[in-house]
């Protein structure tokens, strides 16, 4: 506030000065990182993840400690924990509490569990990774033994919420499986007294009023893919009948019929088809009812790609459908649709809120094991589903054991997945550790691994990094200086 | 006693006569028939001969009782005050017949009952509406200890204020713990300044009592320290607080921040509410209040007023970036005509009944009903902004 118009108080009342003075002429700098966000600003973050935009005089102003104390921007410093004076000695205890909070998930472990029931698919979708066309149940399914097993690993987590995940292949070609596994589960925790979510990750082609009234009966949730309109879906996910989309629709329907409409959610994936049409990928979820879409890029290490099955495509073409997309979003809300991108959702959490996010691609360490493990069909247990993907490839480097033989301690605890973590975390790793968007991403083992070979990775010519750098500032650049997209971006952390 | 006559509803009263005996704490009963009669006051409508005895005190309406033959059936026996008349079955009053002072400490009828435990304070805020007062006033929590199982069960809410009441230690928690004994169904709303809670135990000690509905509204005015303690007047007073905040949301107490908005304030309003969300995220409500004109605010109005229609874009960005993060907010002690629309939704009738009065001018305002008025001291000092609002939500031309 401005000093020359000092408020006369009564006499009974100090001075304003007596207070002001205690700041004294000096101050520490607190924990920060900063990086450009364009040619004359910078992006700084502290250590709780609070972020100020400065222009390159300031910045340097702050760094050479020659801010003057009370102008509005020392005190926006201070009061953001980036610096520190002779004032007062509490922002020490604030920002261990917020560090703290952003990290407070990692005492829970994972709370997520895959269930790859089945590798089996009657669809045969090029970009897939995993999926196997046979009616070899033996050879391709989970076997119940396994499943008990891995039942086992979910109620040994100290988390109180947990999230089983049905995965395949199809998981609805296993349904006797998923229904054995949730009736053991809401059995066990009659006594365990959890909170336990259940998702089915399926393309809805083989729902049925039988299994939409167990899914019903044990409030569980559908998860289906859907990639945008007719042709693009049916491009890429091809069956007998060429009907991929209509199925799915149809699929949709019945699920919301019969479970209400928060219960069902979709996830579509980018592939060539999909860069030069964003607008109508977002108008088809608009169009169906889905109040939110996750713009996903295909994995670049897959199957699909590594074997020339489809085209791949550079992170800086899936950064231009992104932006097109994210602003079609934008224009859309403006005009009073209410709707969100999820991937900007939880990165603007991450940015704006004092609290952590579960996405396992960005955690520091990462979040392969901690945030997520992935049981196998044949009894595997792999640190997560990419990890799992990758070992379809015949790259076991991030199976943590075996459900027959291995406790949850001995694979959470397992040297390997500790070496990984330590390695993983981007406040130690090359690059990551000056970089100014650090509390905001994260660390992907897999991903480096399969890309570059090594887990760590070459930040520089990171796709990952790329990816969520350019994101992350296209975000703040929205925050900062778009008065019509930043409130809307700021109701989606909600 | 100036102030007291021209708030909405009198507290306090002289009785038109003095007696030489204690103080007592009693409940007000308009039934003759009622049982329990030694801390019970009967209030009668007129002079009559049939009545019981036993009654800690009898008020009379309309009369004088020294006029009644065989007022010795009625001893003690005073002519209601006027301004009390309103008194009525389960309110609670305290009598001081050797000052012939009457006070009202609890009405049945009413949402906004309050207990001032002490006017002790270890701050000395500039826009303090009860200036501190160093005196010993420990009969005061004797007072209300008296009263609380004199009050309804059904009571919804009882306010805790001062002064600090953290001040008492002991007696403020032995307050608390009386209060889950008589009022279990009954929401505490404590009002502190927080800074004693820098001290872990009394945290600890506060969340022991493990009252089942007790929220700490704390107040902090601006999210660097200097300026809070300057607006405060007490060096060391933010960092207090916060440390205190902190230790009470480790002990798992519900907390509520005030803020005031005044000359000091707003500068740093926008930047508080977002240090609010971002420190302090566990606090379950966030007051933003306009300035009660009255006391140590009165005598540094001219300094401290700032008109509400000069601070609606502080105001927005503040409730906006609180309600963003998905705080609670509310906005009290401004009147409906002087906010941007936008904020209606957060704007609540936050005035104490018995302090909150209307303009004539608002006689005419389609919304008056919705809105939270006056404070009685405000009507002198107000907004330039203060106009009826017609039905489509627009200000009347005056």
């Amino acid at each position: 506030m401005a000093t020359i118009d000092v408020p006369q108080l009564n006499k009974a009342f100090a001075s304003e000065y007596r207070f002001r003075q205690r700041t004294g002429k000096e101050y520490a700098l607190l924990p920060l990182r900063f990086l450009p966000l364009d040619d004359d600003r910078y992006v700084a973050t502290n250590f709780a993840g609070e972020y100020i935009v400065l222009a390159r005089p300031d910045l340097q102003a702050l760094i050479r400690h020659e801010l003057v104390p009370q102008g509005g921007l020392y005190n926006a410093l201070k009061a953001k924990h980036f610096l520190l004076d002779g004032d007062s000695s509490v922002a020490i205890d604030l920002l261990a509490c917020k560090y703290r909070t952003k990290h407070s998930l990692l005492s829970q472990l994972t709370s997520l569990f895959l269930f790859v029931v089945t590798l089996r698919c009657e669809h045969s979708c090029p970009y897939c990774q995993v999926s196997r066309q046979s009616q070899d149940r033996h050879a391709f399914d989970m076997r119940r033994c396994d499943a008990e097993r891995a039942i086992d690993f979910v109620f040994s987590s100290p988390s109180e919420h947990v999230k089983v995940e049905f995965q395949g292949g199809e998981p609805l070609l296993n349904f006797d499986l998923i229904r054995w596994v949730v009736d053991q589960v809401l059995e066990r925790n009659e006594t365990e007294k959890k909170q336990i979510a259940f998702v089915i990750a399926t393309n809805l082609a083989l729902i049925d009023n039988d299994i939409l009234a167990f899914c019903k009966a044990h409030e569980i949730f559908i998860s289906t893919s859907l990639d945008g309109p007719r042709d693009l879906h049916n491009a890429n996910r091809p069956r007998p009948g060429h009907d991929s989309y209509e199925r799915t629709l149809e699929g949709i329907a019945k699920a919301r019929d019969a479970l209400g409409r928060d219960r069902v959610a979709a996830l579509m994936t980018t592939t060539r088809a999909s860069l030069n049409q964003p607008e109508a990928i977002v108008d088809e979820y608009v169009r169906q009812g889905f109040t939110s879409i996750f713009l996903r890029a295909l994995s670049p290490f897959g199957f699909a790609v590594k074997t020339g099955a489809i085209d791949g495509y550079t992170t800086d073409e899936w950064l231009a459908f992104y932006r097109r997309a994210l602003a079609h979003i934008l224009r859309l809300n403006m005009q009073g649709v209410v709707f969100r991108e999820e991937y900007a959702a939880l990165l603007l959490r991450k940015i704006l809120t004092p609290y952590p996010t579960g996405y396992v691609d960005l955690q520091s360490p990462a979040g392969i094991g901690l945030s997520c493990i992935a049981f196998n069909y044949e009894g595997s247990i792999y640190a997560s589903d990419e990890a799992r993907m990758l070992a379809e490839m015949g790259d076991f480097t991030f199976r943590l054991g075996r459900l027959e033989s291995d406790s949850i301690e001995a694979v959470l605890g397992s040297p390997k997945l500790l070496d990984y973590l330590a390695i993983s975390m981007t406040e130690s790793a090359p690059m990551c550790a000056d970089c100014g968007l650090q509390p905001y991403c994260g660390s992907d083992p897999v991903y480096h691994y399969s890309t570059q070979g090594d887990m760590v990775g070459r930040k520089t010519t990171s796709g990952f990094c790329r990816k969520n750098m350019e994101i992350i500032k296209h975000l703040i650049r929205l925050l900062e200086d778009d008065r019509e997209a930043s409130p809307i971006l700021r109701s989606w952390i909600r | 006693m100036s102030d007291m006559r021209q708030v909405a509803v009198a507290l306090h009263s002289r009785l038109s006569m003095t007696r030489d005996a204690e103080p007592q704490v009693m409940r007000i009963a308009t039934d003759s028939s009622c049982p329990s009669r030694k801390c019970t006051a009967l209030v009668l409508p007129s002079l009559t001969v049939d009545v019981p005895s036993g009654f800690a005190a009898y008020f009379v309406r309309d009369s004088k009782p020294e006029a009644l033959p065989g007022v010795s059936l009625l001893e003690p026996s005073y002519s209601l005050p006027s301004a009390l008349s309103y008194l009525d079955e389960g309110d609670i009053i305290r009598l001081n017949p050797r000052y012939g002072h009457l006070w009202v400490m609890y009405r049945k009828a009413s949402k906004a009952n309050s207990m001032l435990l002490t006017e002790q304070c270890n701050s000395w805020c500039v826009m303090c509406s009860q200036p501190p007062v160093a005196t010993d006033d420990r009969w005061l929590v004797d007072a209300w200890k008296s009263a609380i199982p004199l009050m309804a069960t059904d009571t919804v809410e009882l306010g805790i204020t001062g002064g600090e009441p953290t001040l008492l230690g002991d007696a403020f928690l032995d307050l608390l713990a009386t209060c889950k004994q008589h009022l279990p169904q009954t929401g505490l709303h404590v009002l502190s300044n927080g800074r004693l809670f820098n001290y872990l135990s009394l945290a600890q000690q506060v969340a022991r009592v493990d009252h089942p509905d007790l929220v700490i509204g704390i107040s902090l005015y601006s999210d660097i320290a200097w300026q809070h303690d300057f607006i405060v007047q007490s060096p060391g007073a933010f960092d207090q607080t916060i440390r205190g905040l902190l230790n009470l949301a480790r002990c798992g107490v519900r907390i509520e921040l005030r803020v005031v908005i005044h000359s000091l304030s707003v500068p740093r309003l926008v930047g508080l509410a977002a240090f609010i969300a971002r420190n302090l995220p566990f606090v379950e409500h966030v007051a933003l209040m306009g300035l009660e004109p009255i006391g140590f605010a009165r005598a540094n109005l001219a300094s401290l007023w700032v008109d509400p229609v000069d601070y609606h874009v502080e105001l927005e960005s503040a409730v906006s970036e609180l309600a963003a993060n998905s705080m609670n907010v509310s906005i009290y002690n401004h009147q409906l005509c002087v906010l941007p629309p936008t904020l209606w939704a957060f704007a609540r009738q936050s005035i104490s009944d018995w302090k909150n009065v209307y303009l004539p001018i608002c006689e005419g305002c389609a919304v008056r009903e919705r809105c939270g008025g006056f404070f009685h001291s405000a009507a002198r000092s107000h907004s330039r902004a203060i106009s009826p609002i017609a039905h489509d939500g627009h200000l009347v031309p005056s």
